[in-house]
């Protein structure tokens, strides 16, 4: 078969919204997007671990604690099938992970913001997590099997994870009225960066179009963000917080939500790596993996003299 | 208070709980493989859990109309009563599962043997925690073995953990009146017996690991008596922080 054949029917397949497998012929750059988008992603739930596990020691009663835990330990199991889903595109996981400490792979900006009070625990659950789960729902029928199939159980998992924020935060913004200011505190600080989950305008969006073509993307990022504000405003509304964007309302005209232009200029900083934690994320990273290399050694030696023994 | 001997009991084995998933949870996010963070965090989780079950049978016990969360998070230093093995930093890896594994290999029989307790809400507890704990000692254990089976830096830092921690693992057999009222009633095993139970599992998985015990018999005590080492007061500093900063809140 030759190459203009075997990209006709691998289009096909797409259009007829046949799932592409592991062993299935793909082109080299829907690869190279998918690996690059679900390593992104990967990189995502392990550095997200470290803004929230940084309050596990603090949670305020055992049982947030323990939800806390729960949710953390979730991330990282999702960490762990989309590192998975890299390999089945013939990546090498090690090499993934260099890549995001070298600061060639990127992840979502927003864990590059601090969570700095207990509120925050609340709003990364209802903001981020919320986000994420716009985009991920999307990604449960994007066109590459094994990735889709990881995103049907993550979801699950993130919307729990929502959930659990905003109940959270209802519980502060139900308290005094230092638990309400700490949860308003918050929503200013993440509401603009969780917009920013959604990347770049279409118009600038490099990715977009050809993702789009491939089904590995369903939607476009101007499109779920506006569906984000959407479902985001009657939520803060119950809570009784303001949203800070002087600009937003309803038009009825278009039947969303207004809202003001994204700062670009400080998206972009953090994206380069001026973000206010950029530095201590993958810092982080990094002494983990350093400081775990003679674990990982051993497990290695270890299972290599179990082998030998068995084969003597 | 009806029965202040079981409540001190109960209590001691909820704090031993508390400050061991405490310490645990330090460890989210940092942990040398993503494997580990997840197996980390769910042990610690396992352990909150318990300390939740045991912080409520002693507030039951007590009488006194208290929560769980007031007796995990309102007390004073000295009214704590871990063993001081669980207080202990987590230092490397190593000095984490060798931590682990002393205490893993204590609550396996303390467990087993509390199922058959006559106090029911006791035995309930052990019955679903020993579940946990087989898992948690096996976990534990097989680290030990790979670390100590496995390169020669990794056999350094695991006998350098048992070295230290060694001083620490006699205090879990610490007995008092408390124990000893418990024990004529036999509701709560003698700590000899799981003694000789844990000494077996040490000695087993410490020479497959070819790792030695240590032959000096210096040991720490004073946990129980609420009297802690220093790193206690930083480590009830963070957990307590919330709790002390905005008081008489709901989460």
């Amino acid at each position: 078969m030759t190459l203009a054949e075997q990209e006709k029917r691998f289009q096909e397949k797409i259009d007829n919204e046949i799932k592409i497998e592991p062993n299935d012929w793909m082109p080299d750059a829907y690869r190279q997007t998918l690996i690059r988008q679900i390593s992104q992603h990967a990189h995502s739930e392990v550095v997200g671990m470290l803004p929230e596990g940084n309050w596990i020691t603090r949670a305020p009663n055992l049982r947030r604690k323990a939800v806390l835990l729960a949710k953390v330990q979730d991330e990282a199991g999702h960490g762990l099938y989309l590192y998975s889903a890299t390999e089945t595109l013939g990546a090498d996981r090690e090499q993934t992970i260099d890549d995001l400490h070298s600061g060639k792979a990127k992840y979502s900006s927003i864990f590059n913001y601090p969570a700095l009070t207990w509120a925050d625990i609340g709003a990364i659950g209802w903001l981020v997590d919320g986000a994420a789960i716009m985009n991920q729902v999307a990604l449960c029928r994007t066109s590459y099997g094994p990735y889709a199939r990881a995103m049907v159980k993550i979801c699950k998992e993130e919307s729990f994870h929502q959930r659990q924020g905003y109940e959270s935060l209802m519980v502060l913004c139900n308290g005094t009225p230092q638990q309400k200011a700490m949860a308003q505190d918050a929503l200013n600080r993440f509401w603009w960066p969780a917009l920013m989950m959604f990347g770049p305008n279409d118009a600038e969006s490099t990715h977009s179009e050809q993702s789009i073509n491939w089904k590995i993307k369903r939607f476009t990022n101007d499109e779920l963000r506006q569906s984000f504000v959407d479902a985001t405003v009657p939520q803060a509304e119950i809570l009784g917080l303001t949203i800070p964007d002087p600009n937003l309302k309803w038009n009825e005209e278009r039947g969303h939500y207004d809202f003001s232009e994204i700062n670009w200029d400080e998206f972009w900083q953090v994206v380069k790596g001026n973000g206010p934690c950029n530095k201590e994320r993958i810092e982080a990273r990094v002494k983990a993996k350093q400081n775990g290399l003679w674990v990982r050694e051993a497990a290695n030696a270890y299972a290599k003299k179990r082998a030998m023994k068995k084969s003597a | 208070m009806q029965q202040p001997a079981l409540f001190e009991y109960v209590l001691r084995m909820a704090d031993d709980s508390l400050i061991l998933g405490q310490r645990l949870g330090e460890w989210c996010g940092h942990g040398p493989i993503l494997e580990e963070d997840i197996a980390m965090t769910n042990i610690s989780l396992d352990l909150i859990g318990q300390a939740i079950s045991l912080y409520d049978l002693a507030a039951e016990l007590e009488g006194g109309g208290k929560t769980h969360d007031d007796l995990a998070f309102l007390r004073f230093e000295n009214q704590y009563k871990n063993v001081l093995l669980v207080e202990q930093p987590n230092g490397d890896f190593a000095m984490t599962m060798l931590r682990q594994f002393f205490f893993d290999a204590f609550r396996k029989p303390l467990y087993e043997a509390l199922c058959k307790s006559p106090i029911t809400q006791l035995a309930a507890i052990a019955e679903k925690s020993l579940k946990e704990t087989r898992y948690h000692l096996k976990h534990s254990s097989e680290w030990v073995i790979r670390m100590g089976d496995g390169t020669e830096e990794s056999h350094q830092r695991a006998q350098a953990a048992i070295d230290h921690l060694w001083r620490y693992t006699a205090e879990l057999f610490y007995e008092d009146t408390i124990d000893e009222q418990l024990q004529a009633q036999q509701q709560v095993p003698v700590l000899k017996e799981i003694q000789a139970a844990w000494m077996e599992t040490v000695k087993a998985v410490l020479s497959e690991a070819t790792l030695v015990l240590p032959t000096n018999n210096w040991k720490f005590e004073g946990g129980r008596q609420g009297r802690h080492s220093e790193h206690m007061g930083y480590l009830l500093a963070e957990l307590q922080y919330m709790q002390r900063a905005y008081p008489d809140m709901q989460w």
